[in-house]
């Protein structure tokens, strides 16, 4: 019966084609409208790190000016000094702590066929590999002794060990960087980020890291961040001041394994910036937080408002879109009144009639669904036109393809359903006098 | 024309006059939000930034190795970027508008003032700034050359001399000419002179709330082995001179990595980027509403138009005229629109008033819902034309006939 329904909804359909094409390109807009920018708002929001984004914690002290906040709405700074990064490392007191900071290093390849470039690398302490657990394709993170000794190594990015060594194993060999050589201890496996949540500061969108330098290391090069740096008072004269300074350019992340561990941290930072003050810094109330990565997400504001207005819009536009369809559809069964009433009056029952009008629907819908899912794929591809750096959240994935299609089959039967629910309480009587 | 027929007739079918209506509300609401958001995206993409944006690029020079000499480096560039064929001026500086990367710092009127009196964005540059932005000078003087002093990171900003925007100069001195006299830029430095007024420079960041406050330093001030340079180039000649400068610098020394030239053109479109997509996608959406919308009132009506038949013919039949019929069903749309309208109005305004607490946008300014009115107005009258005309065919013979 239900494959005699579904030829007679099709047959349906095809009698009057424009009224049919208005209404799957119709639902296929709204669908289309709506899960492009679903997606995008979806893909940026999705947490990065599922398996323990509720350890990662990202390390917050307010050492701002006793006269004015950081920022209006009263969150402390969102970097650490050069200070406070070094003895909370010192510390050590999290199951794992790291900080870091963007460096911009010219590097000068053995290869003379290729020329010298500009790579941007991340500099770090080891822990920072066992926190945000990328894959290693060769060799292995350096460890906490080359840390401390100032060791001269580095760990290369994919594309940074295809562009200098064509993909080999180079874990061992050496890159010269500014004019001094550095030892590669390992070289990272693709590492698929969405964006790069653990430097929401110096922008999420970016090209990942091209390299990895242990921060005692790369300090001694006396080298100024190519991240953001922001101070609230003079940092005075020369790079030893510039340390000493109360400026912020320093990202800090410490991994906390249980709510105890967090509870402790959060105590052992607010015991730490009280004896600062007593040497007179921190001017300000005690004000650090430790927030966790979906939690930084929120506060750094990774989904731009501009994405959340579009996929407002578009839902409304969905909304639309399917008033339109419940209209249209209405008109529809109206004009076929006569045809019900015949088979009414023939034996069918209002749920026969409720069943073949819902099918009919449900096909409009799934045509709908189908093509919205085409338009969506062109949607995301005008998407990553448009914004360059959001081609990794524009990206169609299977749990998306999933829900375009049950939403435009629940938002074809939700449009058919009160039209339907018209058609069948036609009376028979009545339509059967001439 | 009576509007007491149409009513009852609307009467009898309300919950297509429901369907049409509130699809006409919502169009309207949403169509006058997000036209004002493309407004408000069109103004900021306006806005001048000061300088000559159609004849300048930028880039930077990254030296490396030990021995680098980077002031030296910068003097030796921008002699050679000078007198290249087609180049109009050069200067080095850190930073340009638009390119949402620079120096902001307070400035005072007072030394170790508590709170600033303006925060202004730090150009340093040296005395051809004024030629290589294309700046408009308004009081003042230009830099002299000897007034340019070598800096490195980290060594404190204090020029004898300084030139500020207008906008900024006003701030300062509201009751006075700024020229000659002076700010403090920093808790421990000696004061600096402000020797000139520009029209207009906007600070690099083009979200920030301070945009028209910046700030002139002569200094040769490389970034460690790092230098940027603006040149401007003769009208027409910028992507020619581009690729000549790319390789004369190159050439120049090899200890050194060129970066990419950038045209001042793609630094305003990539700085402008989000919003220019923001302005795009919400146009999509408005056309493709009110496409749907006009398309499901061609289809309603198309349906009473049909549904009517016989009723168009008797009425013919009785001496309706063809302009009677038209307008019979021109003016059932104007009063389905109209109610739709005036729920889409109230609508508009209530989502208005969310965006502006959830996203602290503006408040959507009053004209926008009548001009919305007239043109969805002008929008139904359009959707409807083609069935009342169809209706307007019918023939008196219709009644007549049997269905």
């Amino acid at each position: 019966m239900l494959t005699y329904y579904l030829q007679l909804g099709l047959r349906s359909l095809k009698r009057n084609p424009i009224l049919t094409a208005l209404m799957v390109v119709g639902i296929a807009l709204g669908i289309a409208a709506s899960m492009t920018t679903l997606t995008v708002l979806h893909l940026m929001g999705s947490n990065p790190i599922p398996w323990k984004s509720d350890k990662l914690h990202y390390v917050q002290l307010d050492n701002w000016s006793p006269d004015e906040p950081y920022s209006e709405d009263g969150r402390p700074p969102d970097q650490v000094t050069y200070r406070d990064a070094v003895a909370l490392m010192e510390a050590g007191k999290a199951d794992k702590q790291t900080v870091m900071f963007k460096l911009s290093l010219p590097i000068q390849p053995e290869n003379r066929d290729l020329k010298p470039f500009q790579a941007l690398g991340r500099v770090t302490y080891a822990d920072f590999f066992a926190m945000f657990e990328p894959r290693f394709k060769y060799g292995h993170a350096w460890n906490r002794d080359q840390d401390a000794s100032h060791a001269r190594v580095v760990v290369l990015g994919k594309d940074m060990n295809e562009k200098l060594f064509g993909g080999q194993d180079s874990v061992g060999k050496s890159v010269r960087m500014d004019g001094i050589d550095y030892t590669i201890v390992g070289v990272l496996d693709e590492w698929k980020l969405r964006f790069r949540y653990y430097d929401l500061t110096n922008g999420a969108f970016v090209d990942p890291d091209e390299f990895f330098m242990p921060f005692t290391t790369a300090v001694d090069l006396k080298r100024r961040a190519s991240g953001n740096n922001s101070c609230w008072k003079s940092p005075g004269e020369g790079w030893d001041a510039f340390l000493g300074s109360d400026c912020v350019w320093i990202q800090m992340w410490a991994q906390l394994d249980s709510p105890a561990r967090l509870a402790e941290y959060k105590a052992f930072l607010d015991s730490y910036v009280s004896e600062q003050k007593k040497l007179g810094r921190f001017p300000r109330p005690l004000n650090n937080r430790l927030l966790d990565v979906t939690e930084w997400m929120e506060d750094q504001r990774v989904v731009s408002r501009d994405v959340e207005v579009q996929t407002g819009l578009a839902f409304a536009f969905l909304v639309v879109c399917l008033v339109n369809t419940i209209g249209l559809l209405l008109a529809k069964f109206t004009r076929k009144a006569g045809e019900i009433g015949l088979r009414r009056a023939l034996g069918a029952s209002r749920r026969d009639v409720f069943t073949q009008f819902l099918i009919e629907s449900g096909v409009v819908g799934l045509s709908g669904g189908f093509l919205g899912l085409l338009l969506t794929g062109l949607g995301l591809v005008a998407v990553r036109a448009l914004y360059s750096e959001y081609r990794t959240v524009a990206q169609l994935d299977w749990m998306m393809v999933l829900t375009t299609i049950v939403l435009a089959i629940v938002a074809a039967l939700l449009a058919g359903l009160y039209p339907t629910w018209r058609a069948c309480r036609v009376q028979p009587a009545a339509q059967l006098k001439v | 024309m009576e509007i007491r027929p149409i009513l009852s007739a609307l009467m009898r079918s309300k919950v297509s006059m429901i369907l049409i209506g509130l699809q006409v509300a919502l169009t309207l609401a949403i169509v006058c939000n997000a036209l004002f958001i493309i407004g408000q995206r069109m103004d900021r993409m306006n806005r001048p930034s000061g300088m000559n944006e159609a004849d300048t690029f930028t880039f930077g020079s990254n030296g490396f190795g030990q021995g680098y000499d980077a002031q030296a480096v910068l003097r030796s560039d921008l002699a050679l970027l000078r007198q290249l064929p087609g180049v109009a001026d050069a200067t080095n500086t850190n930073t340009t508008p638009l390119s949402q990367g620079g120096w902001n710092s307070p400035i005072n009127l007072q030394p170790r003032q508590k709170s600033a009196t303006a925060n202004t964005a730090f150009y340093m540059v040296d005395s051809h700034a004024l030629g290589a932005f294309g700046l408009r000078l308004v009081a003042g003087r230009n830099f002299k050359d000897e007034e340019v002093m070598p800096m490195d990171q980290g060594d404190r900003i204090q020029p004898s001399a300084v030139i500020v925007t207008k906008p900024l100069a006003e701030t300062l001195f509201p009751d006075s000419d700024a020229v000659g006299k002076q700010v403090y830029l920093g808790e421990d430095s000696p004061p600096s002179t402000i020797v000139g007024v520009v029209e207009r420079m906007q600070q690099p960041w083009i979200d920030s709330s301070t945009i028209e406050y910046s700030t002139l330093i002569p200094a040769f001030m490389p970034y460690g082995n790092y230098s940027r340079y603006l040149v401007r180039t003769e009208p027409g000649r910028r992507d020619e001179v581009m690729k000549a400068v790319e390789q004369k610098l190159a050439e120049a020394n090899s200890g050194r990595i060129i970066g990419r030239m950038r045209s001042m053109e793609q630094t305003r479109a990539d700085a402008y980027a989000g919003d220019r997509a923001m302005a795009i996608i919400l146009g999509t959406v408005i056309v493709a509403l009110l496409l749907v919308t006009a398309l499901g009132i061609v289809g309603m009506a198309s349906f009473w138009v049909a549904q009517r038949t016989r009723q168009i013919g008797t009425r013919r039949a009785l001496g309706a005229t063809k302009g009677d019929i038209l307008r019979y069903f021109q003016t059932e749309n104007f009063v389905i629109t109209t109610i739709g309208l005036l729920v889409g109005g109230v609508l508009a305004y209530a989502l208005s008033l969310w965006l502006m607490q959830a996203y602290q946008a503006p408040r959507l300014p009053w004209y926008y819902v009548p001009v919305g009115f007239a043109c969805l107005w002008l929008l139904g009258q359009l959707a409807v034309l083609g069935p009342a005309l169809r209706a307007s065919r019918v023939p008196p013979a219709v009644a007549t006939r049997s269905v």
